[in-house]
């Protein structure tokens, strides 16, 4: 059991920024991520993106923004928990256990929700009764490429994902059939020419403006049925499906926690930005109050505000005395100027 | 100011007054109609206001982009006259439009 002084559920531009505001308060902080990466919805959704309302930044990308507040965490040496996603919260003893899906647990009087509009889950192609097959031969993910040697694989999707498997999966795969809803594709154009090139020599059927309709099979899936926009069928027989449709946001099991919710937001005072419940507190687009915007730059604000209270929760006999970034020696000594 | 019917995917339709310059998506959410969640607010980075736009209105609207066209590719259940929301800005003539609600949102 790991014990620290907070734990931030959500690696998005907010968590990071609530990971500076307790560390200059010197406190720790552990962050939980269901991405593989830190950024959340500035890297998963718009990396590219240029965004032009952060204080003294006239323009910065998701990628930049991300980048800048790692740089601007680095003394406080941060431990990521990516991959994972909390599933309960229990109290104990005035304390919080926090338990996620990697069966890591933690122990914190504090809790800081800033989970944007959920975590991001795989998206499921539009069939009725799939969860069954998500056991045995339906992916939305490749773990290990060598559990598809020699197989005949359907791959949907037109993305960067999509696209990498087919090629990757095509050297030792027996056939791969690629299934698209149009054909224009996300993917990068050198990838595209690549699967164009395999398609060319017979390695890849391409099968464009079609969508999944049907899996057939009992345990496994045996064959798929795809429909095109004239309602035209056909079949093709599989070892294994990958699905690659992007992810989606869901709030999953914090709907669970018993918090006060409105809207898919967690409610909060404006004073702390601590939800109904003592110790877990809720910043940027997950939470609401009235006059809520949804902005990075608010969002950097309700993490300031939720920290001093964290302070006083984790440091009950220490007096909380505020202090600027410019002149205090405690705080230069935590983010190790000399 | 442009009128707006939604139909839900339970067939229940809701007429609604849009203010000019606000978008589809945004009619739907600021009056509470079910259906279109919008999780992105509005920036074409989630495919979550999917919507069928009626046949009449189609050559009505403004062209798609390329990233309305990529987002697409996301959304549950996508047919020719598919469109995200968010991107379909309210004018005069857009007076009447009546788009049809997906089963879900991705």
């Amino acid at each position: 059991m790991i014990k620290t002084d907070a734990v931030i559920i959500g690696a998005g531009p907010v968590g990071l920024f609530a990971v500076f505001e307790l560390g200059i308060l010197g406190l720790n902080a552990h962050v939980v991520d269901n991405l593989d990466k830190v950024g959340g919805q500035c890297i998963e959704l718009y990396p590219d993106k240029p965004i032009y309302d952060i204080p003294a930044l006239p323009i910065c990308t998701g990628e930049t923004l991300t980048n800048n507040l790692l740089e601007q965490i680095k003394p406080f040496k941060t431990s990521f928990h990516l991959n994972q996603r909390v599933n309960s919260l229990n109290k104990k003893d005035g304390k919080w256990i926090v338990e996620t899906s990697d069966q890591t647990i933690f122990e914190t009087p504090n809790i800081i929700i800033a989970g944007g509009v959920g975590s991001f889950e795989p998206r499921k192609p539009p069939i009725k009764g799939i969860e069954n097959f998500e056991k045995s031969n339906l992916f939305y993910s490749v773990k290990n490429k060598n559990n598809f040697s020699n197989q005949n694989i359907c791959i949907f999707g037109g993305g960067d994902s999509a696209l990498d498997w087919a090629v990757e999966l095509s050297n030792n795969a027996k056939k791969i059939s690629l299934i698209h809803r149009r054909d224009e594709f996300r993917a990068a154009q050198h990838t595209v020419d690549k699967m164009m090139k395999l398609k060319a020599e017979g390695k890849i059927d391409l099968y464009t403006g079609y969508q999944p309709k049907q899996f057939i099979g009992k345990d496994k899936i045996e064959k798929i049925v795809i429909e095109n926009d004239q309602k035209e069928l056909k079949e093709i027989a599989t070892d294994a499906v990958l699905a690659f449709f992007g992810l989606k946001m869901e709030l999953g099991p914090i709907v669970n926690w018993g918090l006060n919710l409105e809207n898919k937001t967690i409610v909060v005072n404006t004073e702390n930005f601590e939800t109904n419940e003592k110790g877990i507190f809720a910043v940027g687009d997950i939470c609401t109050y009235p006059g809520k915007l949804k902005l990075i730059l608010c969002g950097f604000h309700e993490a300031a505000l939720a920290a001093q209270e964290c302070f006083k929760r984790a440091r009950p006999d220490e007096k909380y005395v505020f202090r600027f970034t410019t002149s205090s020696s405690d705080i230069h000594k935590r983010l190790g100027i000399k | 100011m442009p009128k707006v019917t939604y139909i839900e995917f339970n067939g229940t339709e809701h007429s609604i007054e849009v203010d000019k310059g606000l978008t589809i998506m945004e009619g739907a959410v600021q009056n509470n109609i079910p259906g279109i969640d919008a999780d992105c607010g509005g920036s074409c980075a989630c495919a979550t206001c999917h919507v069928y736009v009626d046949d009449d209105w189609l050559d009505k609207l403004p062209e798609q982009s390329e990233a309305e066209k990529d987002m697409l590719d996301f959304a549950f259940e996508t047919k020719p006259n598919s469109r995200l929301s968010c991107q379909i800005f309210l004018d005069e003539n857009l007076d009447g439009v009546v788009v049809s609600l997906p089963e879900k949102q991705g």
